[in-house]
């Protein structure tokens, strides 16, 4: 039994990881109505940015701050510069701008920094907490804690200020916010300025235990996908929730379902969530979309 | 009809085209050149490795402006394939079909590599030092063109095995292995060194994991849990980190054999925390450049000064830039025993014949040793064990040829 | 664009396909066969996600499925290829088909992610189904010769056998888009509702649709592990996905001739990208990317129809 409860504890903290990410690609989408391929790299990029500041001398708080600004202030710009001339596209054309941007943010990360991992303080203590004999790592405690914080703001943000109102408004009709005076390319630049920030979060938080390389977010982007599909991707709080279900799922059946182990369990995992698609088509606690004829 | 027609005159017209001419000499050397072809990945997935290529290409650079080999200067081609092998297959037919180079060095990777492998030895072209430590580069007999260059996984794999009978009788062995050829090579290698009685008893997990994969928590904690008192860990140095700061950080302290591929200080130890990698046991058989213990050895500083002059934005940390410095080297020591005869069966023989060849950046008492029997150059490892600030070389140099 | 233009087009672009093999080198004739095979896997794609609206991430799934199913019986079972490539097809119909199924219940971005998930496992099951797969080592062939005594290198072999299955699927791709079914896949994605009002099968056609483009992917996949002669894990990994979907994209959506232009944009400009920098050759690759969608929004296919009809437009003065 203690067994099972360690790799529950285990599998809550890399879905902590998951649940952080993937709340940056549901914000992404609520706020632009865009899957950003691009967001992991993004993320990376942001926690480099953090590192040099660190590096430099910078005390963390202050770097973690910091990099927040940046990364809000280069997601406004990503959007604006590198986005905006094909916003009136047909989404797939965006997509696809979405995974040049990837590509040159995976390269020139390491171009600048190479591809050598570096260790990512955390702000947390380093002693693992005890619970008998069960360990918990006190800063995937802080991360997820760090996560909850974040969704809380993010739900504050959207729910009770005018600016959360008016950029969801401008995302999920354009034209009739158009009309109501709101300045929809700017809400779509503010909607990419806070993933990058979230994104930035979900690095900082991300690399004291993945170590930081250019390609640290490629494995965690893929199952903070699946964790926002599973969650469905209109809900923040299904993302996180999907990430720690997708997390420990992942790791009782590493565990116990021996025939499969260690070398399926991203296929079984994968496979579990297309069933709930299945039965739940947007998502565990997605809104169903409904179609005007 | 017609289209059997065009189809007609057009197959007519190619049973005229004349043949093309062959030089007589080997294609890519003239008098004053020699072409020799690479592919690396310098982009996707893997390209953490890009840097070998690069590195080898600023080797070249030294020999050519030291005046060459024999008068004649390097023209080194390179390619990214992405580590996909139908990339590597495209690049390979570039270099040798359209760019014509006289022989293939250091070509990276074992998909890549297997999937050129058969083209290489029908077109009779040198493929040789390739950048895997797979087994099956030495196999002289099936495949005369390829030859490997590190020791191979299954020997190293073997070389745990030797120790933990020797030194831990009541063994209870877990695994973590890279589920692909490279894991499973050195799982294969320690499951022979220990005998099948001996691996049935002492081996009570294994656990793979995807380089996909975010983290191997999960493996770690079941690893602790099967009770294991030798941790066996096979893993790249993104999660060889995770593994070692996991383990200290649960409380686990296992013998813990790390494998060469992450023995690195730089990009293994240090990020892990020198504390927590502390009774680490691996085997070497290149000085590890980040080691202080080498700080002042010749070689070391002959390496920095070259890192500084010809490939100043290459990283001193990066085992991989000495380990590519060791591989030109060799390269250059076959060109210069072939002399002014660089035909292709010529460029194999003496790649073949390799006589205790010593290269400043392996360990002491290292040598290389080729034949025409045996494709495998480097053979010897040591084994080593990390004190809290170096790798404290131990034992007697284990010879995989004298077994 | 008149018929008559484009039948001129079509002709002349399948007599220099017809005469290349005269030209060029047994390697460049590699590359042009490597294009053909993604055309072909382009197309698939192309009628799911550009006529009939289905996004697909997960097409290099079909894509190794077909290249597996053409190695595995060549090497186990010594079939000649020509059936391992049929085989292919057909496994793949049968596959896609059933994935289509469940894949109607998801709508756009779900249903990308849905296959981006199949994509994502697919190396993993390959290399757990190691007896028949043989692993992370994958599978070594042999290049088919020339049969009939012909005086034909092996490469310039399949550039023709690729050649004549590309064009014969091109021609059925083009009877079915251009008749009732075509209408029928078209309405769906422009107007599902509208389409079940009018009597259309939606879920049959959706799934039909699907089993079709993965039976074109599964051939091409199958091509090419003729063409390589060699299959692995590695080579199907979630960047073949990507670069499919990219392929189509930047080709043009709902466009035949677009997958035509995908394929020698997958094919040739990685390689263009690194001959710029080894450096960070994905940053050029990138900027392509990038510079491509910001000229031609929808794809190459849509730049030359919008330059044909304004040149068309100058050229008669009448035409609206």
């Amino acid at each position: 039994m203690e067994i099972f409860f360690q790799q529950v504890v285990s599998g809550l903290a890399t879905g902590g990881i998951y649940g952080s990410v993937a709340l940056a690609l549901v914000m992404i989408y609520q706020a632009t109505d865009v899957v950003n391929y691009a967001q992991g790299e993004m993320a990376m990029f942001s926690t480099y940015i953090a590192w040099t500041l660190i590096n430099a001398g910078v005390p963390y708080w202050w770097a973690f701050f910091g990099t927040l600004v940046i990364s809000f202030v280069g997601g406004v710009l990503l959007e604006r510069v590198i986005i905006r001339p094909v916003e009136s596209a047909p989404i797939l054309t965006i997509v696809i701008v979405c995974i040049g941007l990837l590509v040159i943010l995976n390269s020139v990360a390491g171009w600048i920094y190479s591809y050598i991992q570096k260790p990512f303080p955390s702000p947390f203590p380093p002693k693992p907490i005890m619970l008998g004999t069960v360990v918990f790592g006190a800063h995937d405690l802080g991360a997820i804690g760090v996560t909850l914080v974040v969704l809380a703001l993010l739900y504050a943000f959207f729910r009770f200020t005018t600016l959360g109102l008016a950029m969801r408004a401008a995302a999920q009709n354009p034209v009739s916010s158009r009309l109501c005076g709101i300045r929809v390319g700017w809400m779509l630049a503010i909607g990419w300025g806070l993933a990058a920030m979230v994104g930035a979060v979900a690095g900082m938080m991300v690399a004291p235990i993945v170590f930081l390389d250019p390609n640290m977010m490629a494995g965690i982007l893929i199952y903070a996908f699946a964790s926002a599909t599973l969650g469905g991707f209109t809900s923040p709080g299904g993302a996180v929730v999907g990430g720690l279900i997708v997390g420990v799922i992942e790791n009782l059946v590493g565990t116990y379902v021996h025939f499969i182990g260690t070398e399926l369990k991203l296929t079984v995992a994968l496979a579990l969530i297309l069933i709930v698609l299945v039965f739940k088509p947007s998502g565990l606690f997605g809104r169903a979309t409904i179609h005007r004829v | 009809m017609l289209r059997r027609t065009i189809l007609s005159a057009l197959l007519a017209a190619l049973a005229l085209a004349p043949a093309v001419t062959m030089a007589a000499d080997t294609p890519g050397v003239t008098a004053t050149e020699i072409k020799i072809g690479n592919t690396n990945p310098y982009s996707g997935p893997a390209s953490a490795y890009g840097t070998i290529g690069k590195a080898l290409g600023a080797y070249f650079k030294k020999v050519n402006e030291e005046g060459g080999i024999n008068g004649r200067k390097i023209n080194y081609v390179t390619y990214d394939d992405a580590y996909s092998p139908p990339k590597t297959v495209e690049m390979v037919r570039k270099l040798v079909e359209q760019d014509q180079v006289a022989l293939l060095f250091q070509t990276l990777g074992t998909p890549t590599n297997t999937a050129i492998h058969k083209y290489m030895n029908q077109q009779k072209v040198p493929h040789i030092f390739v950048a895997t430590g797979a087994t099956k580069w030495n196999d002289p007999k099936n495949h005369a063109w390829t030859m490997g260059w590190q020791p191979n996984y299954q020997t190293e794999g073997r070389i745990y095995a030797n120790y933990i009978l020797k030194n831990v009788p009541d063994a209870k062995i877990g695994i973590l292995y890279q589920n692909d050829d490279y894991g499973k090579d050195y799982r294969k290698g320690l499951h022979d060194g220990l005998g099948e009685a001996a691996a049935k008893k002492m081996i009570v997990m294994e656990q793979t994991y995807e380089v996909t994969d975010p983290t191997i928590d999960s493996q770690i904690v079941n690893l602790k849990n099967s009770g294991a008192n030798v941790f066996f860990n096979v893993t790249i140095p993104k999660f060889a980190v995770q593994a070692i700061k996991k383990a200290h950080d649960i409380g686990w302290k296992p013998l813990h054999l790390l494998n060469n591929v992450s023995s690195s200080l730089g990009t293994t130890l240090k990020p892990a925390g020198l504390e927590a990698s502390k009774g680490l046991i691996t085997a070497l058989y290149m000085k590890e450049i980040t080691d202080p213990q080498w700080k002042n050895d010749k070689g070391y500083l002959d390496w920095v000064a070259w890192m500084k002059k010809y490939y100043p934005e290459g990283a001193l940390d990066d085992q991989a830039n000495a380990y590519a410095y060791s591989v030109a080297q060799t390269l250059v020591q076959v060109l210069k025993q072939c002399g002014n005869d660089l035909s292709r069966e010529n460029i194999m023989k003496q790649a073949a014949s390799l006589k205790n060849l010593e290269l400043p950046l392996l360990l002491p008492g290292i040598k290389i040793n080729t034949s025409a029997t045996d494709f495998a150059p480097i053979e010897q490892e040591q084994l080593a064990r990390f004190d809290g600030e170096r790798w404290v070389l131990f034992g007697e140099l284990y010879d995989a040829a004298k077994r | 664009m008149t018929p008559r233009a484009r039948a001129v087009g079509v002709a002349a672009a399948l007599a220099v396909a017809l005469v290349l093999p005269l030209f060029v080198s047994n390697f460049r004739l590699f590359q042009f066969t490597q294009v053909g095979v993604y055309a072909i896997a382009l197309l698939g794609l192309n009628v799911l996600t550009g006529y009939n609206g289905q996004i697909s991430l997960g097409h290099g799934a079909f894509y190794a499925l077909g290249a597996y199913t053409t190695a595995i019986m060549i090497d186990r079972w010594d079939v000649p290829y020509p059936l391992t490539i049929i085989a292919a097809g057909v496994l793949c119909l049968v596959a896609g088909f059933l994935f289509g199924i469940p894949a109607l219940r998801l709508e756009g971005l779900y249903l990308a992610l849905a296959t981006f998930a199949l994509a994502l496992a697919i190396p993993q099951i390959l290399k757990y189904f190691e007896h028949w797969t043989g692993g992370s080592q994958g599978i070594v062939l042999s290049k088919p010769n020339a049969p009939w005594g012909l005086k034909l290198s092996p490469d310039q072999w399949l550039y023709f056998v690729t050649l004549g299955v590309l064009v014969a699927l091109f021609v059925l791709a083009r009877n079915l888009l251009a008749g009732r079914t075509g209408r029928a896949i078209v309405a769906i994605r422009d107007n599902p509702i509208a389409a079940q009002a009018m009597g259309v099968n939606t879920a049959l056609y959706k799934s039909l649709t699907f089993g079709v483009s993965a039976a074109y992917t599964g051939v091409a996949g199958g091509l090419s592990a003729l063409v390589i002669a060699f299959v692995a894990p590695d080579a199907f990994n979630v960047f073949l996905s990507i670069t499919l979907l990219v392929g189509i994209v930047i080709g043009g959506l709902a466009s035949i001739s677009g997958a035509l232009f995908g394929a020698l944009f997958i094919q040739f400009v990685p390689n263009w990208a690194q001959d710029i920098s080894k450096a960070a050759p994905w940053a050029i690759y990138g900027v392509f990317l990038i510079l491509f969608m910001y000229v031609m929004p929808r794809g190459i296919a849509g730049a030359l129809r919008l330059a044909l009809a304004r040149a068309g437009r100058r050229g008669t003065g009448t035409r609206a």
